[in-house]
């Protein structure tokens, strides 16, 4: 097997899934490959949205993500590992984060790559700012995403 | 010196990103520097006595109790919305 490697990047540029797949899928002892996209979308909480600011922390970004990663490969047996968070600017439709995690069998990628998303939801210092009709405001964390990231816990 | 930052609404409130704040013996956990921030103004007093306030010490998310010394960075901010 490969070196287990994460890639884990934050930019503002946008990503290609095409080429992110291509490069985690290109390993014949994986059976696996499951990936995520989160885009922006037309309303939140009932108003409308027309673009997004993402801000970061600069440094503990990158470094929750590798840590989540990292965990992520402690609880399931995984080969690829792709992480890719945008910031800055984006508009209505734009790509924001791909997940991505190959394995030998599907129930491993599938758990992992929610198990990452739900995880860097909460954990990782990423914060929206949302424009609309009525001005800007900041996006408020929700329970949902912390029940979702807690269900992970182990007991 | 202690490296304090602020990010989002906690920076946006402030009107600050980034300030640096002498390490006296009054400060010695990251409760201690909030309290110290605080007590600055009536707005700094009100941003930072948000029950949602986190708060993290050199990069990592830490308890209220954590120790904080000269050269520490330490970041105040809501929680997080990524994703």
């Amino acid at each position: 097997m490969s070196a287990n490697v994460s890639k884990v990047l934050v930019q503002t540029q946008d990503f290609s899934v095409p080429e992110e797949y291509a490069l985690i899928a290109d390993d014949n002892s994986d059976g696996a490959v499951v990936t995520f996209v989160g885009k922006v979308r037309d309303f939140n909480d009932g108003s409308a949205v027309t673009d997004l600011t993402l801000e970061h922390y600069p440094g503990m970004t990158e470094s929750v993500l590798n840590q989540i990663a990292t965990e992520a490969r402690e609880r399931w047996p995984l080969n690829k590992v792709t992480i890719i968070h945008r910031v800055g600017t984006m508009s209505l439709g734009e790509q924001i984060v791909f997940i991505g995690v190959t394995s030998a069998h599907r129930k491993a990628a599938f758990a992992a790559c929610e198990f990452l998303i739900d995880f860097l939801k909460t954990k990782a210092p990423f914060w929206k700012l949302e424009a609309g009709e009525t001005g800007k405001s900041w996006v408020e964390a929700k329970d949902a995403d912390e029940q979702a990231a807690k269900m992970w816990d182990r007991s | 010196m202690i490296n304090v930052l602020f990010f989002a609404q906690v920076r946006e409130l402030l009107g600050e990103s980034a300030i640096q704040v002498e390490a006296t013996a009054e400060i010695n956990s990251a409760e201690t520097l909030r309290a110290v921030l605080a007590s600055k103004d009536e707005k700094w007093g009100k941003v930072l006595a948000s029950d949602k306030l986190l708060v993290a010490v050199n990069q990592t998310i830490s308890g209220w109790d954590t120790q904080v010394q000269d050269g520490d960075e330490v970041a105040f901010f809501p929680p997080v919305t990524g994703g």
